[in-house]
């Protein structure tokens, strides 16, 4: 193998950190992101899904046959993601309740799939996790900066305390969709300038 | 290829359902603790004993069906049931609160539902649609407007509209029909 672990692992945080580099999973990045706390669950449940397939479809990658894989991924991936809904609803209702319909969605979340036909299909278990941990970690970062910088300009508070003084008129326009599609383009505009010098 | 793919599917069917069933219980007390409660809470304004707490169940053919005690007073004289209606997106949950003593309807509140938001979901986050079932007899079957009824449905959202209804209509079913038990249950709360 040509790649440490550390460098399987660390990859998923910056040089493939799914939503600003390879563009993927934006269903959930622009859905979910109106709060911090939102776009941090949201991640911890893709990362918990994207880790266990990845063990899982790595482990039987001998056993799948070519014919079928994708329909054996899809199982899994949505084996997984009932398991999470389940949890969440045992666990954390409140969560739940706020992301509602994104979380049956995880099943349908390229990243996820993508990780599984391309890296956990190919490679060793304890890869695979590293890989499906970078990959799920670079994705909650994600969703929690994007919901970070949201949250603030949107409602002018940060994990439900105000930051600003009683003056600031909350930036209505960053919690509605449009909102997030330019916070999106205006985050990966500024990944690319740094990427590039 | 087949093998493969039925062994794993028959893995995830086993796996799931072992889950759901222990889960259950802790998602129901969830449930009641962020959803029915407040409802229940919502509807019963002013109850002087804790609705959640004082439950107790009937058993309805082979179904069990939950009731909550809401207490003005001393007097117990209220019980809170919970019916569903098919709604635009699945089943619409409704807790409908009945004055045992005259039985009419002191209100009615939407619990779990899939509702479109900003159409259908209104029937939860804005009260003016469910107080219209405020006082009504529960003995009456309950239609929109459209349909020959009482109720003026939500613009935009005539199916859901038409699921509270039935949801009502269903509560006071079950309501007329337990009514005898429910009476001597009430008594246990007087005491």
């Amino acid at each position: 193998m040509a790649k440490t672990l550390t460098q399987e692992f660390t990859k998923g945080l910056w040089e493939e950190i799914a939503p600003f580099r390879l563009v993927l999973g934006l269903c959930p990045v622009l859905g979910v992101t109106t709060t911090m706390e939102n776009g941090i669950g949201m991640g911890l449940a893709t990362t918990f899904v994207l880790v266990c397939s990845n063990i899982l479809v790595a482990s039987l990658r001998n056993i799948i046959p070519a014919k079928v894989r994708i329909a054996c991924f899809i199982i899994i991936i949505a084996t997984f993601v009932v398991v999470v809904e389940l949890l969440m609803q045992a666990f954390t209702y409140p969560l739940f309740l706020k992301l509602g319909v994104f979380i049956p969605l995880i099943v349908v979340n390229c990243i996820v799939l993508g990780r599984a036909e391309a890296y956990a299909s190919k490679n060793s278990i304890v890869f695979s996790i590293a890989d499906g941990l970078g990959i799920g970690i670079g994705f909650t970062l994600s969703l929690a900066a994007l919901g970070a910088i949201r949250e603030i300009l949107g409602t002018g508070k940060f994990f439900g305390t105000a930051v600003f003084g009683p003056s600031f008129e909350p930036f209505t326009f960053m919690v509605q969709a449009p909102g997030a599609f330019v916070c999106l383009g205006l985050m990966l505009c500024l990944m690319n300038l740094v990427g590039s010098k | 290829m087949v093998v493969v793919l039925t062994v794993l599917s028959t893995i995830s069917g086993g796996l799931l359902s072992g889950l759901k069933n222990a889960t259950a219980a802790r998602i129901e007390v969830q449930q009641l603790k962020f959803v029915k409660g407040p409802a229940i809470k919502t509807i019963l304004e002013g109850v002087t004993n804790d609705p959640i707490a004082d439950r107790f169940a009937i058993k309805d053919g082979k179904m069990e069906r939950k009731f909550f005690v809401g207490k003005f007073g001393d007097k117990a004289d209220t019980v809170v049931l919970e019916s569903f209606g098919k709604g635009y997106g699945g089943d619409v949950g409704l807790m409908v609160a009945v004055n045992v003593k005259d039985d009419t309807i002191l209100g009615v509140g939407v619990t779990t539902h899939s509702e479109t938001p900003g159409l259908g979901a209104r029937a939860k986050d804005d009260p003016g649609f469910v107080s219209q079932f405020k006082g009504m007899p529960i003995k009456e079957t309950f239609k929109v407007t459209n349909d020959g009824g009482k109720v003026n449905a939500m613009s935009g959202a005539t199916i859901t509209s038409r699921a509270v209804c039935s949801a009502a209509s269903d509560a006071g079913m079950i309501y007329q029909k337990l009514k005898p038990q429910l009476d001597e249950k009430l008594k246990e709360f007087n005491k």
